[in-house]
């Protein structure tokens, strides 16, 4: 294949990415109301996967089965499989908190502990058994660093954490999120409550935080969407339209339905 | 904002398809003052070009603003991206028929002159692709502008016919070559029209299917490389 100097870097067809995570006809119900119908999709290594689709359509239901938070709403049920690396997270041997940490998640409104900056990021390396303080205050200084946070709070990391702003206080909780090493992130729209320069920033750790994690994100902004992810997922009534290369989406979705929503003329 | 942007649209639509409207006219009008020697024809398509430079500017500022404001996506991204590319080629047609409203007005100085090649075809299919160009993009017609696409063979053809006519007689009779030469001109702006043509052909294809197929064989060929 011939190398174009002009060639826009594009991330590579799905087909050809090894996944992480694959969903594999997966049903959810809310008691009698089913909100995810037979959704199966891969979610591939190191790439930024966007979820898009109306209120309702069951994004950040789908998020949440990813790491069994549903489990903690009563009266819901699930149906299918969600491997990651190959094992059911579904499977009853699984130890839900292990898994969730190695599927951490950020939420839509950050919500950091009423402790110190420093006390947030080590909290879930306390939970977990450390104790070394020097091995805690290494990683509290990597996990700032990869959420692009230390070089503001290195010299007040005592300070309480909700002396923050609302983008570092965000950003703090990517950090606590990092701080206990997971290999999948999952964020809720995690800068929906931000301003531009905020949000910018938060779009710019997530590119540079895919090297090293596979990075599922929810988001209502459809240009956030194709900004940040490799690839985009369009849900509607619960069930997966089209599931693409975000470049091949976002110019060309093979869907007539997916075409509606993103242009804005859904209904 | 969603009936705001396809109110913008339909806007957009509306300024190429009279900028359309103007230089086909001004085709029509050029190759007409240029056969008839008709000065005052030839002098309204020169008048009339700032028009149409006019609207290519505002065609530009109008896709910018809604680029920048409603950052489309899928059919009506392709719809802003080809109105964009389009309005050049509209306006290097424009140009085009101004360049040979010139040759009209510097032909009109000679005395006319007997054997000259018959341009009639060449005019003919000239406005022809550029008719099946236009109305490929109005309707969003794939069919269409493959048909234009196919003609600018045609229209090569033609040229090249008309080229070595007119060499062979500025070689046959010399006192010949002064109008010879305007019309090898005309004969080549009318080339050039349907090279225009058919790029707004190709990118009607794009805006309805979102295939590229501008370059297409010189790419094979230089994969193959």
């Amino acid at each position: 294949m011939i190398q174009v100097f002009s060639e826009i870097p594009q991330a590579a067809p799905l087909k050809e990415t090894r996944a992480k995570m694959r969903i594999e006809e997966l049903n959810f119900f809310y008691g009698t109301t089913q909100a995810l119908a037979d959704v199966t999709m891969e979610i591939p290594l190191n790439h930024v996967v966007a979820l898009i689709g109306p209120s309702g359509c069951g994004k950040s239901t789908l998020l949440r089965c990813l790491n069994r938070m549903n489990d903690l709403i009563p009266g819901t049920r699930v149906e299918g499989t969600v491997m990651l690396d190959g094992s059911n997270i579904y499977d009853h041997s699984v130890e839900v908190a292990e898994l969730r940490c190695r599927v951490g998640m950020v939420f839509q409104k950050s919500n950091p502990f009423p402790k110190s900056i420093f006390e947030n990021v080590a909290y879930g390396l306390r939970v977990n058994g450390w104790k070394g303080r020097h091995e805690i205050e290494e990683r509290v200084k990597l996990s700032l660093s990869a959420a692009a946070l230390w070089e503001e709070v290195k010299d007040r990391l005592h300070d309480s954490a909700l002396d923050l702003s609302g983008g570092q206080q965000q950003r703090l909780c990517i950090a606590r999120a990092l701080a206990i090493q997971p290999e999948v992130l999952l964020m809720d729209e995690p800068a929906s409550a931000l301003d531009p320069i905020a949000t910018a920033r938060i779009e710019e750790l997530i590119h540079q935080l895919k090297r090293n994690y596979t990075i599922v994100i929810v988001t209502h902004n459809m240009q956030q969407a194709a900004r940040v992810s490799d690839y985009t997922a369009f849900l509607y009534l619960g069930r997966l339209v089209e599931y693409e290369n975000t470049q091949l989406l976002f110019t060309k979705p093979r869907k007539k339905q997916t075409e509606d929503y993103i242009t804005g003329r859904f209904g | 904002m969603e009936r705001h942007f396809l109110d913008e649209l339909d806007q957009l639509k509306k300024q190429l398809l009279m900028m359309s409207a103007h230089v086909e006219r001004n085709i029509g009008d050029a190759i007409q003052a240029f056969i008839r020697r008709d000065y005052q024809l030839a002098e309204q398509v020169r008048n009339r070009d700032p028009e149409i430079d006019l609207a290519e500017i505002r065609i530009d500022e109008h896709c910018m603003s809604m680029l920048a404001l409603y950052q489309p996506v899928a059919r009506d991204l392709r719809f802003i991206t080809t109105a964009l590319k389009i309005v050049k080629d509209l306006e290097r047609i424009g140009d085009h028929a101004a360049d040979i409203a010139k040759q009209a007005l510097a032909a009109m100085a000679d005395l006319p002159i007997q054997g000259v090649p018959d341009l009639s075809a060449m005019t003919g299919s000239a406005q022809q692709i550029l008719k099946k160009a236009l109305d490929a993009f109005v309707k969003a017609d794939v069919k269409l502008a493959w048909q234009a696409i196919q003609y600018d063979d045609e229209v090569d053809r033609l040229h090249e016919k008309n080229l070595n006519a007119l060499i062979a007689l500025m070689i046959k009779d010399p006192p010949s070559v002064s109008q010879a030469i305007h019309l090898i001109y005309v004969n080549k702006y009318l080339e050039r029209i349907g090279d225009h043509s058919s790029n707004i052909a190709e990118m009607v294809i794009f805006m309805v299917e979102g295939k590229d197929i501008r370059h297409l064989e010189k790419i094979k060929r230089l994969s193959k490389r």
